[in-house]
């Protein structure tokens, strides 16, 4: 059962992660590695400012837009400097290693209880209010993913929204119709980015601590959220989409919790297991094509 | 309507494969003129469309379209004025999106992209109607996704999506030049029914010379990226494709040979 809840309570925080990638990976079909550097300086600066007696909920809403410049950042370099997508979030991504360092001061900082009302976090007033540490992470957690997935799924039906995915289908078909790409591309890079840095807040609260080398594999995390969700589940519709990425990330975090149960692998097995989870999700559906279908036409039976 | 003034573009300049793709080129085009623009291959006419529309900047030169000089802006501020289509079907429409996606992206072209929602109900009732002059039936077919659509039916939307808002100049890349030889002659007649109907500028490059003879009331022809020869009036409607290879060969001082233009 304590697994479950870890599991459920990362998933949850996670999945916000999983939209950020799937925005840019899916919606604008353009690999960000910056996610890396920005979760790191989500959690950083969430953990430099509550330690230092900020507002929970305050430092959570810059963590979330130190992200969002994280994501600018690529998108100039990718967009206004020609610099190829993948090099631009690795640029974006190594450079955080050394700013998230300038932020905390250190390479790492625990949320030790402060001030009077010994606020580590902004599940506390939950805890306050009588939770159990756990269900006041996946309450708070919870509503969060759904107030993120609305709000989200609402922007991708404006008509920015709608200028963004066709920026990810069709680049020349959108500056025919007078859209900037560029400004598209810059835009959902921030917007994801900045949903990056806010798992990167919860995730410092949540486990106590921000260090500067937590982010490393994070991508591949959100990579197999989205990937689990699509083998899993297809469907075609935008919110049903987001509704599978949060079932894909809880998911993710169950295999990797009963994995790491096992007696022969040790938690630094995790990445690992991560990129063979994320492989045989991506495999699966070839395998299963190669040993379903091919029909004998002659024969009107399967070979 | 549209003005081009002295033109120069040279692609890759100061490499082994410098190219002079476009010598001074000077073309006006009056409001309600439908030029067809012909030539062989690497003779200019689909640059010199590429850049009235902004898919590069002009070494040298001028362009004005109703009054307004658009020689150095970028691609998507001069979309305002244009509506194109492009040779390959795929390049027009978003094919992951669904028809009225596509229709609410083009009715707003010129427009900021706010929070407002994608599309109006009332909307809808616009797309149906345009939709319908096409007789292919895509206006009962409004959420389907485009990637469903046959080359012909997206060239075919793409036409109503570029004159949607009406453009101040349409411009044709070799549009029908992608599809099956049943369907092309369908789509131009669609495009020239719209052309007709909304009075449209327009610029169309095509490879086969019978289409540029039936269409349009102009005619010019491009070879080494220059304009050699422009026809118009009374002597273009008389004109034979026989005539017109004659008229190349005269003009380009070169060899008329058959794999330049298709006689069609």
């Amino acid at each position: 059962m304590l697994i479950v809840q870890g599991a459920v309570s990362l998933g949850l925080i996670f999945s916000l992660m999983a939209m950020g990638v799937y925005l840019t990976f899916r919606v604008l079909e353009m690999p960000d590695l910056s996610a890396e550097g920005s979760i790191i300086l989500g959690a950083g600066t969430a953990a430099r400012l509550v330690s230092g007696g900020f507002n929970p909920f305050v430092a959570t809403f810059i963590a979330t837009l130190v992200g969002c410049v994280a994501g600018l950042v690529t998108g100039v370099l990718h967009t206004k400097f020609k610099i190829p997508p993948i090099l631009a979030g690795i640029l974006t991504m190594v450079a955080s290693y050394s700013v998230v360092i300038r932020i905390m001061g250190t390479s790492n900082v625990a949320l030790l209880p402060h001030g009077p009302n010994r606020v580590t976090s902004v599940f506390t007033f939950l805890q306050e209010a009588g939770l159990s540490r756990q269900a006041a992470i996946i309450l708070l957690s919870a509503v969060m993913v759904v107030v993120v997935g609305v709000v989200l799924y609402c922007f991708l039906g404006t008509e920015a929204g709608s200028a963004m995915r066709a920026t990810g289908n069709n680049r020349h078909m959108v500056k025919a119709q007078g859209i900037s790409t560029d400004a598209m591309v810059i835009l959902c890079l921030m917007i994801s980015n900045g949903l990056i840095g806010l798992t990167g807040a919860l995730w410092a609260q949540q486990q106590g601590f921000a260090s500067v080398d937590m982010g490393i594999g994070t991508i591949v995390i959100g990579l197999a959220s989205v990937i689990i969700a699509e083998v899993l589940f297809r469907v075609r519709n935008v919110w049903a989409r987001l509704i599978t990425l949060v079932v894909g990330s809880i998911i993710y975090r169950l295999i990797i919790a009963l994995a790491l149960n096992l007696d022969f692998l040790s938690p630094t097995d995790l990445r690992l297991l991560t990129a063979v989870i994320v492989t045989i999700a991506l495999t699966l559906p070839l395998i299963v094509e190669k040993f379903s279908k091919p029909i004998d036409k002659t024969k009107g039976r399967r070979k | 309507m549209l003005q081009i003034e002295n033109l120069n573009k040279t692609f890759n300049p100061g490499t082994p494969i410098e190219n002079h793709v476009l010598h001074d080129v000077s073309l006006r085009l009056e409001e309600g003129d439908y030029v067809t623009l012909i030539g062989g291959n690497g003779a200019g006419k689909s640059t010199l469309l590429g850049g009235v529309a902004g898919t590069f900047l002009p070494d040298t030169g001028k362009i004005t379209i109703g009054g307004t000089d658009v020689t150095h802006l970028a691609e998507h501020r001069r979309a305002v004025y244009l509506g194109r289509v492009f040779q390959d079907p795929m390049t027009g429409t978003a094919a992951n999106m669904n028809i009225e996606e596509n229709m609410a992206l083009a009715y707003r072209r010129g427009k900021r992209r706010g929070l407002g929602w994608y599309i109006r109900a009332k909307e809808r009732d616009l797309y149906r109607e345009r939709l319908s002059t096409l007789e292919l039936g895509l206006e009962n077919r409004l959420s389907d996704k485009v990637g469903l659509l046959s080359g012909g039916q997206r060239q075919a939307l793409t036409l109503v999506m570029a004159t949607l808002k009406q453009p101040r100049v349409l411009l044709l890349d070799e549009h029908t030049a992608a599809l099956d030889p049943k369907t092309a002659p369908k789509v131009l007649e669609i495009g020239s029914k719209i052309i007709e109907a909304y009075n449209l500028t327009t610029m169309m490059v095509t490879h086969n010379m019978r289409d540029a003879i039936r269409h349009g009331n102009r005619l010019i022809m491009m070879s080494g990226g220059r304009i050699v020869l422009d026809i118009s009036g009374e002597e273009k409607q008389k004109l034979t494709v026989e005539e017109l290879v004659a008229k190349f060969s005269q003009a380009s001082d070169e060899e008329f040979t058959g794999d330049q233009a298709l006689l069609g």
